[in-house]
């Protein structure tokens, strides 16, 4: 049903109405280690991709121009922001969200130290600050304080001032370091 | 039996211990259902048409071609929500849609349902509105001095949207006595709460006629209330969940225009509808902090004694209500809960303007009076030859005493906050001995534990617990409680499991949702902890009587020799279990029981006798003190705060982890507020309506955090606890200017403190000029004559 609305307008005031074309692509890719095959319009992103074709609602969306790095999922174990990569770029690679990272059975150790160390408050930049993090331990075991920071600046978030998250990566590669790949929080809950 | 507040088990096992949040593995693993997460079927697309124009009436509304496009199911505009609405009784100005006029650049004129969001995009754009444009008002000069339209028909005159002029005590015989007086002025620059999730709803309306609502709200029942007005649909048939949220901070607790629209175009289409915000769009709808301009005068006595106190502040409010009118109330509630004051006059007063309306925001109304005082505090210290710590312990608030303002204060541990942040900080021994370019600064602040009266006015429990259990041992805990982030949900479950002896898995929570759970008020006034908590443990109290009972009845043993304990009864002396929770449930359950219980809570009456007293009483104040330590690069103006100490009185730590991050949560967003953040504009545009544009402090940026728990044991606290969502947010901003002028010796009287204000302020040092940055002048407004409230017996006295 069609509602409403009323009057007139004044022909200066009027505006084109074609409708938006575009071109359709394929694109092959393996997202949390599954072969995905999707057909998509050339200008659809990665972040819409994922949520909106696969479910994976656990990318977040929380500015969609790059400032937030809610977004934030790894390509080819690299940190990328879902909603500036085009998903035709990734044709091919390695696509990791937070529910690729690991479960609740067998977490990934910055899972158990968000978890311990309350980082995931609201929780809406978490995945974006788990993955971004996962990089960074790929890279450097055991990052000072000032290179946790550095790799988190582009991850917003607005509950917990950093000090947790912060914390939890740090403890999270104690973890590692400790031969602990996947041990389960200490703590109940 | 039941009880309210401070406990009597001292042998916790889950109160004051770091426990994880029950919501944290669906949070870390990606599971958490966010609005925007909710899977539906068959479901269309919503957006906003919004004004271009900060101020026009709308001559018509051309849809027929947006209408036209294929995949575009409906498009309505104001005349489908005609039923005005708002979140205060007194200020029902809103609609989902314009209604003649629009008000500010963002205000939605109309909103398209479509197939998808890029048909809905795309049609949106079709859709002809022809404006009347009218003269717009962007500050509150503009507005006050105004000729044109009145940005509110029923609006009071120049654009004034409600003015406060209260007197306790003897102001004028203070101040006529007093050896010094202090008058200075200030300036508060509004913010946005920039939650990281972008607001979102969606709507279903079923064949027989129900209405849901899934969306991002901080206050479900609020929202309920508010549909039902707006759709002229009984509460009952208008359900209101409040999905899992990505951070509240205040700006989604009323109902908004999104969600007010997709409701109705559910209700045309008979098809779920969701909208979501852009980003942008949250920057436009905002509902954020007031900039506020403060005029403080304060007498004292040499030895630095407040003999009296004199506040006044005129709030920009934006262009509609909102909460406005307790903003306005708010920002002269509290500096008598903090500092003992014989003598006290607030004026105050809200002005419409044509931009994004303000609301509430961490802190609500208080923040920007509490920066004034804190600064003005320092400079009469100075004036007076005392140290900032000094004059503030002379000027305590009593515990378990009346304000001359008739705020009852109970618990305060302002004392041991200052001293422990003075001595943890080492402040004394810095300030004013650090090298130039670094100092160190300190402020002080009390917030309420939930606000005493409701919103519209009843009688009625502000919140309700429902604990039902059943044979297998489960218990499910129903409360419209709703958790934005802050660790509620955590909250209610913790406190369930202590009483009932189980762990925090045991528990099943149904929360933040109107049909499954009774009311709670919702997640403002950090009221929920104290509230829902002191409901939960009469609720929780109740079932383990109910259980104790039966089992000493069975086994002929007193109830007080039993306990609840690790998923057993057990006796209270040995700690042996004597039989586990399941079997003790089937006892119960056979001998009778329905093996539920519930659990109200109302705040005592607590207002003063006078109009405006329902805002500021509270059952419980928590108290905070802070020190920033800051370096000034006195070439670029830039001020890094480099450490900061903050002591926090909220009652007992239900759980010291979560108590830690609301600290911590609430010092970043202060330094935010008091360096970078600003919602300003250009025009009637926003100046940067991005996460970009509008800067917060990143992990860079945030300095160490040292966080300090002073936990007093509120007699009427649940386990005596009191709020740590808000309070700690309060300090930050003032102890920021007060270590900019202990640095390099410049007052920036305004915040945000950006490095623009700080060089200017250290042009006129260098020129021998007062060193100062800040207004000079105070809007000119009207306020009313005075109403003079007698102050209650035990009231501070000269």
């Amino acid at each position: 049903m069609k509602s409403t609305i009323v009057a007139t307008v004044p022909p200066a005031l009027q505006v084109d109405d074609s409708a938006p074309g575009d071109r359709w692509l394929t694109v092959d890719m393996t997202v949390n280690g599954v072969p995905r095959m999707l057909r998509a319009p050339a200008h659809r992103t990665l972040l819409e991709a994922l949520r909106e074709d696969l479910g994976l609602t656990g990318t977040k969306h929380g500015c969609e121009l790059g400032e937030c790095g809610a977004c934030t999922v790894l390509v080819d174990g690299q940190p990328r922001l879902g909603c500036l990569t085009l998903l035709a770029s990734v044709e091919g690679r390695t696509v990791t969200t937070v529910e690729g990272l690991g479960t609740t059975a067998e977490p990934h150790p910055l899972q158990v130290a968000f978890v311990d160390r309350g980082a995931a408050q609201c929780g809406y930049c978490t995945g974006g600050m788990l993955l971004t993090a996962a990089a960074l331990l790929a890279d450097n075991a055991d990052p000072t304080e000032a290179e946790v920071r550095a790799a988190l600046a582009g991850n917003l978030c607005r509950c917990t001032g950093y000090a947790s998250i912060v914390a939890a990566v740090r403890q999270a590669a104690r973890m590692v370091a400790g031969g602990a790949s996947h041990p389960r929080s200490g703590a109940q809950g | 039996m039941s009880s309210t507040g401070s406990t009597r088990t001292p042998d916790f096992t889950i109160i004051g211990h770091r426990r994880s949040k029950v919501d944290a593995w669906p949070k870390v693993t990606g599971r958490a259902n966010y609005a925007d997460d909710l899977p539906f079927a068959h479901l269309l697309y919503a957006r906003l048409l919004r004004s271009p124009h900060a101020h026009a009436r709308i001559r018509a509304i051309d849809a027929t071609r947006a209408l036209a496009v294929p995949g575009v199911t409906a498009v309505i505009s104001g005349a489908d929500l005609p039923v005005p609405y708002g979140i205060l009784p007194v200020s029902q100005d809103e609609h989902g849609l314009a209604v003649d006029k629009v008000r500010f650049v963002g205000d939605p004129v109309a909103a398209i349902a479509a197939e998808d969001e890029e048909t809905a995009d795309h049609a949106m754009g079709l859709i002809v509105v022809d404006y009347d444009v009218l003269t717009a008002c962007m500050t509150v000069d503009e507005a006050l001095s105004a000729t044109g339209d009145p940005i509110h028909a029923n609006g009071k005159a120049n654009n004034v949207h409600k003015r406060v002029a209260l007197e306790f005590g003897a102001v004028e015989a203070a101040f006529e006595a007093a050896a010094h007086v202090r008058e200075d002025l200030f300036f508060y620059g509004g913010s946005n709460h920039l939650a990281l999730e972008e607001h979102a709803a969606v709507a279903e309306y079923s064949p027989d006629g129900r209405l849901t609502l899934w969306s991002s709200t901080q206050t479900p029942h609020y929202v309920q209330r508010a549909l039902a007005k707006a759709l002229q649909l009984p509460e009952r048939r208008v359900r209101v969940v409040a999905s899992v949220i990505g951070g509240g901070f205040g700006g989604k607790t009323e109902a908004l225009p999104h969600e007010v629209a997709a409701a109705r175009l559910a209700m045309i289409t008979g098809r779920p509808v969701k909208c979501r915000l852009s980003r942008e769009e949250v920057f436009y709808s905002h509902r954020g902090r007031h900039p506020m301009h403060v005029q403080l005068r304060a007498a004292a006595r040499v030895d630095g004694t407040l003999t009296g106190l004199h506040v006044r502040t005129v709030l920009d409010g934006g262009a509609y209500g909102s909460y406005g009118v307790a903003s306005t109330y708010y920002s002269g509630a509290l500096p008598p809960a903090t500092y003992r004051l014989p003598a006290y006059r607030f004026e105050g007063a809200r002005v419409f303007t044509n931009k994004p309306p303000c609301g509430p925001k961490r802190g609500h109304g208080t923040p920007q009076p509490r920066f004034g005082l804190e600064v003005l505090l320092d400079k009469l210290a100075e004036d007076l030859g005392l140290d900032p710590l000094a004059i503030r312990l002379k000027n305590l608030v009593a515990e378990d005493s009346v304000t001359v303002n008739h705020l009852r204060v109970t618990s305060c541990g302002l004392r041991a906050c200052l001293e422990r942040v003075a001595d943890a900080s080492g402040f004394l021994d810095k300030h004013r001995r650090l090298p130039r370019g670094e100092g160190v600064g300190l402020a002080a602040s009390c917030y309420l534990s939930g606000a005493a009266l409701p919103i519209y006015w009843n009688g009625l429990p502000h919140t309700t617990v429902h604990i039902q259990a059943d044979r297998t041992g489960t218990v499910h805990v129903a409360c419209g409680a709703t958790d934005i982030g802050q660790g509620s949900d955590s909250v209610l479950a913790s406190l369930v499991a202590e009483v009932l002896g189980l762990d925090l898995v045991d528990i099943q929570l149904d929360t933040a949702d109107t049909a499954l759970a009774a009311v709670d008020l919702g997640s403002y006034s950090s009221r929920v902890t104290f509230m829902m908590g002191n409901a939960a443990l009469r609720a929780a109290e109740n079932l383990r009587e109910q259980v104790l009972c039966a089992v000493g009845r069975e086994l002929h043993l007193p109830t007080h020799r039993l306990i609840l304990h690790s998923g057993q009864v057990a006796l209270r002396d040995e700690r042996s279990p004597i039989m586990s929770w399941p079997d003790a449930l089937q006892l119960t359950q056979a001998s009778g029981a329905v093996l539920a219980a519930s659990g109200t809570y109302a705040p005592p009456p607590l207002a003063g006798p006078y109009k405006g007293a329902g805002v500021g009483p509270s059952p419980a104040y928590s108290y905070s003190a802070c020190v920033v330590h800051v370096n000034v690069d006195a070439e670029t103006g830039q001020v890094v705060p480099s450490e900061v100490w903050l002591a926090h009185d909220g009652g007992r730590a239900l759980n010291p982890t979560q108590v830690e991050g609301q600290i911590e949560g609430g010092v970043y967003m202060g330094l935010g507020e008091a360096l970078w953040e600003e919602q300003s504009f250009r025009g009637p545009l926003h100046a940067g309506p991005t996460a970009l544009d509008y800067k917060t402090p990143t992990a860079l940026d945030m300095p160490i955090v040292h966080c300090l728990l002073v936990e007093t044991d509120d007699r009427e606290g649940p386990f005596g606890a009191k709020e740590v969502g808000q309070g700690p947010l309060l300090p930050v901003p003032p102890a920021v200017a007060n270590a900019v002028y202990d640095a390099v010796g410049v007052r920036v009287d305004e915040v945000p403190i950006t490095p623009d204000k700080v060089l200017r302020a250290l042009d006129r040092q260098a020129r021998g000029q007062p060193a100062r940055h800040g207004p000079r002048r105070f809007p000119d407004i009207a306020y009313p004559p005075l109403t003079v409230v007698e102050p209650p017996a035990g009231a501070p006295q000269l």
